[in-house]
């Protein structure tokens, strides 16, 4: 408790000390927090930088940007960050457009909103390890995926082992997400201010004017929220992968976390930590310029 | 006059009619949705009450090319059935009495994600208080470097786990697993943006009261945040227990290796089994998610807005 402290002093000082007092307790409430992510993340991150400059841990020597140019020209990471990066380009506007798209469904007029609610969220919680089989069964060569295709004229493709496997993953991955992507934007289009809309609809502005004018402007820091989610979720699509096809997947399949996985198998320190610097940057830029953009956009409308 | 008016009702009723029409479109696509969404669930809680010999034979084909070396009988066809020639628990009788080493990874997985969850959201709560509490230039600069942590995939993070659990000596022990587990930025981040949501005035009144920190910090501020943490600690739950990344990487030794890792590798022989040991394992985030789903969606609901 505090300490009663005589109204004597003067009430401006007594504040200012226990004002100072508080804050300083206050960084106490964040100590165990900061030491542990000091600990595992960020200082790490300090030898990880010195690991990618440096020949190898037992002799030392500076080589600059040596391992950086290494690993940019390794065949393996130029695939698996190829393949990692069109993923995301591909499922990230998918799943901003059509988690949208829900949620506009789930404000219109429909009946039982709230069992569709649920139906719609239910994939977060299903682990991938459980569904892994079915999704096996539905896109094998001879599995229902397929007979549907045959149905409807189509030849018959290997999905899991063509150029068409990224179309398999971005679809778990779609099936994942949506949901979570639909309460945000149904979150946020409940607090589309009243009035926006009425002056809207009395300057006569049609429906669609309303919701791609009006709500999508007003939307805009939730789709930046919701494309950031996205993309750090898109980079978990490794335990769709692995879980399916293993360590060794066709090649399209290939993801930077197979490669970062084979690294460390062979306890290549300079190769992973050049490896982690370089996403560390794109990951940062990508994540910059999707704020750029927003703020660009968005500006008008913030209130 | 009269003809205006009759001209307007026909245009309502028609509206009318337009907006039914509407309606039930809307409906019959989010009913497919659902059906898409619900499918694979429904599927393997289906197929987990299925005989071994039903199961090999429609399924047979995709698990004796995915595994080498497993007998097993192998039709053409791959007949995915929604409902069992026969329902029978004899799937789940073996998983539960006969091969313990399932249920020996599913003790696994609980340990792991038990402490993680209960543990993060502790760390993760006083952490948040102290961010959303006073906020500084130093304050902001380490938030932003917590963002930075968060929005950072495992293929980064990683990293840095295994280089300290190497230097620590905890790799390959439980250690390397709950620490960073518990340490994770996610759950600050999302509670500190609920926090910061609580006024100003709340807590401000309470220390004028002379109320010192802990206790505003118990009795005012965590009160407030039930929801939030609740529904935190159900996602920081569902990705836990869904983890992959973490036990390939830093634990060498199989054994383990939590059952999310070892159902994938699940031999051939036994592939009868695996839909009863993927329901059990559904079993807990399913309950969770029922029993939990408004706090969920009211706590996804407040995350909006990355700038909040």
């Amino acid at each position: 408790m505090l300490s009663r402290i005589p109204i004597k002093n003067g009430v401006k000082k007594v504040k200012l000390n226990s004002l100072q007092k508080r804050k300083l307790i206050s960084w106490l409430f964040l100590l165990p927090s900061f030491l542990g992510v000091m600990l595992f993340f960020v200082a790490p991150f300090g030898v990880v930088i010195y690991y990618s400059l440096i020949n190898n841990p037992i002799q030392k020597e500076f080589v600059g940007f040596a391992n950086y140019v290494n690993v940019w020209k390794n065949a393996a990471f130029q695939q698996a960050s190829h393949n990692t990066l069109v993923f995301s380009f591909l499922a990230v506007p998918l799943a901003v457009v059509l988690s949208l798209f829900l949620a506009a469904v789930m404000e219109s007029r429909i009946p039982f909103k709230s069992y569709f609610r649920t139906f719609f969220l239910s994939p977060l919680m299903v682990p991938t390890a459980s569904v892994v089989l079915i999704w096996q069964v539905m896109f094998h060569y001879n599995g229902i995926v397929n007979n549907f295709m045959m149905f409807f004229g189509k030849d018959k493709i290997d999905w899991l082992k063509s150029d068409k496997a990224a179309v398999v993953i971005i679809a778990l991955f779609l099936w994942k997400n949506l949901g979570y992507n639909m309460i945000l934007f149904m979150a946020a289009l409940a607090s589309v201010p009243k009035d926006l809309l009425e002056v809207a609809a009395l300057e006569s502005a049609n429906k669609w004017q309303v919701f791609w004018i009006v709500k999508v402007r007003y939307l805009s820091s939730t789709i930046l929220f919701v494309a950031i989610m996205s993309l750090i979720s898109s980079f978990k699509v490794f335990r769709e992968v692995y879980l399916m096809s293993g360590d060794y997947p066709y090649s399209t399949l290939y993801i930077l976390q197979h490669f970062m996985n084979n690294t460390f198998a062979s306890l290549d320190y300079q190769k992973l930590s050049s490896a982690a610097i370089i996403m560390f940057i794109v990951v940062t830029i990508l994540v910059y310029a999707m704020y750029a953009v927003e703020n660009f956009f968005g500006k008008d409308v913030e209130g | 006059m009269s003809v205006q008016v009759s001209f307007t009702q026909k245009h309502k009723r028609q509206k009318k009619r337009f907006e039914n029409f509407k309606t039930v479109v809307v409906t019959i696509a989010a009913i497919i949705f659902a059906a898409i969404f619900l499918l694979p669930t429904i599927l393997t809680f289906t197929n987990s009450f299925m005989s071994a010999a039903e199961i090999s034979a429609n399924y047979g084909s995709v698990f004796a090319t995915t595994e080498k070396g497993g007998k097993v009988f192998i039709s053409k066809t791959v007949n995915l059935k929604f409902i069992p020639d026969m329902v029978t628990f004899n799937q789940y009788f073996t998983v539960l009495f006969k091969s313990p080493e399932y249920l020996f990874k599913f003790w696994n997985s609980v340990i792991y994600v038990g402490p993680i969850v209960v543990i993060q959201l502790l760390i993760a709560t006083l952490a948040s208080y102290g961010f959303a509490r006073y906020s500084g230039k130093l304050k902001n600069a380490i938030f932003f470097a917590y963002i930075i942590m968060m929005l950072m995939p495992y293929q980064v993070t990683l990293v840095p786990n295994f280089l300290v659990s190497r230097a620590i000596g905890i790799y390959g022990t439980r250690w390397a697993i709950w620490l960073p587990g518990m340490f994770s930025p996610f759950a600050v981040y999302l509670l500190t943006k609920f926090m910061k949501r609580i006024p100003t005035e709340v807590m401000e009144a309470a220390s004028i009261d002379g109320a010192n920190e802990w206790y505003i910090f118990s009795r005012v501020c965590m009160p407030l945040c039930k929801g939030g943490i609740a529904s935190i600690a159900i996602l920081v739950f569902f990705d836990y227990w869904n983890m992959v990344e973490q036990p390939l990487i830093l634990l060498p030794d199989a054994d383990m290796h939590p059952l999310s890792v070892f159902l994938s590798k699940i031999n051939a022989g036994e592939i009868s089994l695996a839909f009863a040991v993927a329901v059990i394992y559904l079993v807990p985030p399913l309950l969770i998610f029922l029993y939990g789903e408004d706090y969920l969606v009211e706590g996804i609901s407040y995350q909006g807005g990355i700038k909040g």
